[in-house]
């Protein structure tokens, strides 16, 4: 199945379709940049994979361009699509998550916050993961931490490498303690993956915090990062509160986690596939038992 | 014995109390014969703790397990071992006293023990940053359970904390991080781990020491994803809608239970830990050294391979391709 046919068919079977006119305002022809203002064709910012030409900012994408950004084009064979949210808390805050579950899968067309599949990407062979931050900010619970879970352990026996896209508040609190168990949950099929001496990335996107900071987005052999992402464990307001003072400028963006040691390198979007690319490829040789060598 | 702190829900036993000291009092001062009337008032407060402790609320239970008297890691270590040494720092620079650890030997079983570490009062709770341990305490964690990993000494931890750490030295450092590989590398340790929450098991803190063969949980400890603080304000808008979500997010033994993420809740003295606490300590060790029995039978690689399976059944989602929507747990 192409990736185009997934979405289609996708689109199809969510459990209501798209609404267009719940399409955002600006989805027009044009679109202005939120950072420096420059106002271009849509279609162009697209062709940049959605980064300004006038300042380099970062314009958060969904899912699916991700993964036509990462995978080649018909490669992507998605996984698990039909695992969905249940409410095992029955919880309710000022709105039930019952209902925070369906606005989300009628705005996004996804079932939850992650897209995973085997794909791929410039010819080398790659199990993919993209969270949805759209999908109730990237929230962490069962179903996405299923799903990254069965990716990984399908890397593992086909000796693939891994790259998950992280764009997450972090663990999802509707569902309790058991969101917090996925992080063990996801690390522990890490754990295997790495025994395996296989190859494992992260790509932190804006923004990614919270449990998934303290569990995937942390773990890779190698940890690449988008320009400017936050990135951090606790949240900027909890900090400030308990420090009673003004943080350090850049706190938590992608360039000060690298600047501290926790971020292998920093990659414009429009370079990640060809980065990439080269990633795998130099994995592969010298016999390297690892990495999508069947 | 000093006087303890009361909480808010033990009021109405604070009367009961001091009539009990009176009649005592006046027993002592005279040759009145009191004792009948003691037994009676005592048996009426025992029941009266117990009607009250066996009906906390989760908002309750909060109280309970950050009550400054209940007991914590060091008190139950010096308890349960009959020698302990203590052991500093995670070789990176640090030692971090939030989180402590060291070896110890109970009969004749060697272990390492570790876990977080409140204060009693404020000045030691502000060497101990309150249990919020840093990066360095899980890498010394790390460090520990390394070392028992490469003695075959199994690993009892102990959890005890609001949190982890947030500040901006904690994130410099690599909080995420820190937590983060002690997840992965609990996977690998070839040795029994026995997880007890002591006290609070807050979020990612508290996981970081917390990936087991067997997680127990003491009856009125609680076990949460995020501080029913936080959740209120960020989900109610409202952070003294705390006690409801305190309700919302199951944080109780008995929740955790039936949700498969506890094994096994110990039962709590009448008026909780704090109020008896080498009680609690002999129910810990009864405990513990009975998980460690059932899982020394167990090859290495059972033991790896149970763990795994113990997580990967962990959470709760739709199936929705088969025939009927299956609940899977
Ligand atoms: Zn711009």
């Amino acid at each position: 199945m192409s990736l185009f046919d997934w979405f289609a068919d996708r689109h199809k079977t969510a459990p209501v379709a798209r609404n267009p006119q719940e399409l955002p305002a600006d989805d027009g022809l044009w679109s202005k940049c939120p950072e420096c203002g420059l106002v271009v064709y849509r279609k162009d910012l697209l062709a940049n994979a959605s980064v300004c030409k006038g300042c380099g900012h970062h314009q958060r994408i969904d899912s699916e361009e991700r993964i036509r950004l990462i995978a080649d084009p018909g490669s992507f064979e998605p996984m698990d699509t039909e695992l969905a949210p249940t409410d095992p808390l029955a919880f309710k805050d000022r709105r039930s998550y019952a209902d925070r579950i369906r606005d989300s899968q009628q705005s996004t067309g996804l079932r939850d916050a992650v897209v995973t599949g085997i794909c791929r990407s410039s010819g080398q062979p790659l199990a993919l993961g993209v969270m949805d931050f759209r999908f109730m900010g990237g929230s962490m619970g069962s179903v996405v931490g299923e799903k990254l879970t069965r990716l990984i352990e399908a890397a593992t026996a086909r000796r693939y490498p891994v790259l998950i896209v992280c764009a997450s508040g972090g663990a999802r609190m509707q569902e309790g303690m058991l969101s917090l168990m996925q992080m063990a949950k996801i690390s522990g099929a890490l754990q295997r993956h790495q025994q395996a001496g296989l190859l494992y990335i992260p790509l932190l996107t804006h923004p990614t915090t919270g449990g998934v900071t303290a569990s995937f987005a942390m773990l890779g052999d190698l940890i690449l990062a988008e320009p400017k992402a936050l990135i951090g464990f606790a949240g900027r307001r909890v900090i400030e509160q308990t420090l009673r003072e003004k943080l350090p400028e850049g706190f938590q963006t992608a360039e000060y986690l690298q600047d501290h040691g926790f971020v292998d390198a920093i990659i414009n979007r429009t370079q990640f596939k060809s980065t990439l690319a080269t990633l795998l490829h130099i994995h592969k040789l010298n016999g390297n038992a690892a990495i999508g060598n069947p | 014995m000093a006087r303890r702190a009361l909480l808010d829900f033990e009021k109405p036993l604070v009367e009961l109390e001091e009539q009990i000291e009176q009649i005592r009092q006046l027993a002592r001062d005279s040759e009145v014969d009191v004792s009948q009337q003691l037994l009676q008032l005592e048996t009426l407060a025992t029941r009266r703790r117990q009607e009250i402790f066996d009906a906390l609320s989760p908002a309750q239970k909060i109280q309970v397990a950050r009550h400054p008297q209940r007991p914590s890691t060091l008190d139950y270590i010096q308890v349960i071992t009959d020698e302990f040494i203590e052991l500093h720092g995670d070789r990176r620079g640090s030692d971090d006293q939030a989180l402590v650890g060291g070896i110890g030997r109970i009969g004749e079983q060697g272990v390492v023990l570790l876990g977080h570490q409140k204060g009693r009062d404020t000045r030691e709770n502000v060497a101990r940053n309150f249990g919020m341990a840093s990066p360095g305490g899980y890498r010394k964690a790390l460090r520990l359970m390394e070392h028992a990993d490469k003695f075959r000494l199994p690993i009892l931890s102990f959890i005890d904390t609001p949190g982890a750490y947030a500040g901006v030295l904690a994130e410099e450092q690599g909080q995420g991080e820190a937590i983060a590989v002690n997840l992965r590398e609990m996977f690998r340790l070839r040795v029994p781990i026995l997880a007890t929450v002591i006290g609070e098991g807050g979020s990612g803190g508290a996981l970081g020491i917390g990936v087991a063969d067997r997680l127990l949980m003491f009856e009125h400890s609680v076990y949460t994803v995020a501080s029913p603080e936080a959740c209120a304000s960020i989900l109610w808008r409202d952070a003294a809608k705390a006690p409801v979500a305190a309700d919302a997010l199951k944080i109780t033994g008995a929740d955790l239970l039936k949700l498969g993420i506890v094994d096994r809740v110990l039962a709590e003295p009448s008026g909780g830990n704090h109020a008896a606490p080498l009680q609690a300590a002999e129910t810990l060790k009864t405990a513990l050294l009975e998980e460690l029995t059932g899982l020394r039978s167990l090859s290495e690689e059972q033991l790896l391979e149970q763990r795994y399976a113990k997580y990967r059944a962990m959470g709760r989602f739709l199936d929705c391709v088969s025939p009927e929507s299956t609940l899977s747990s």
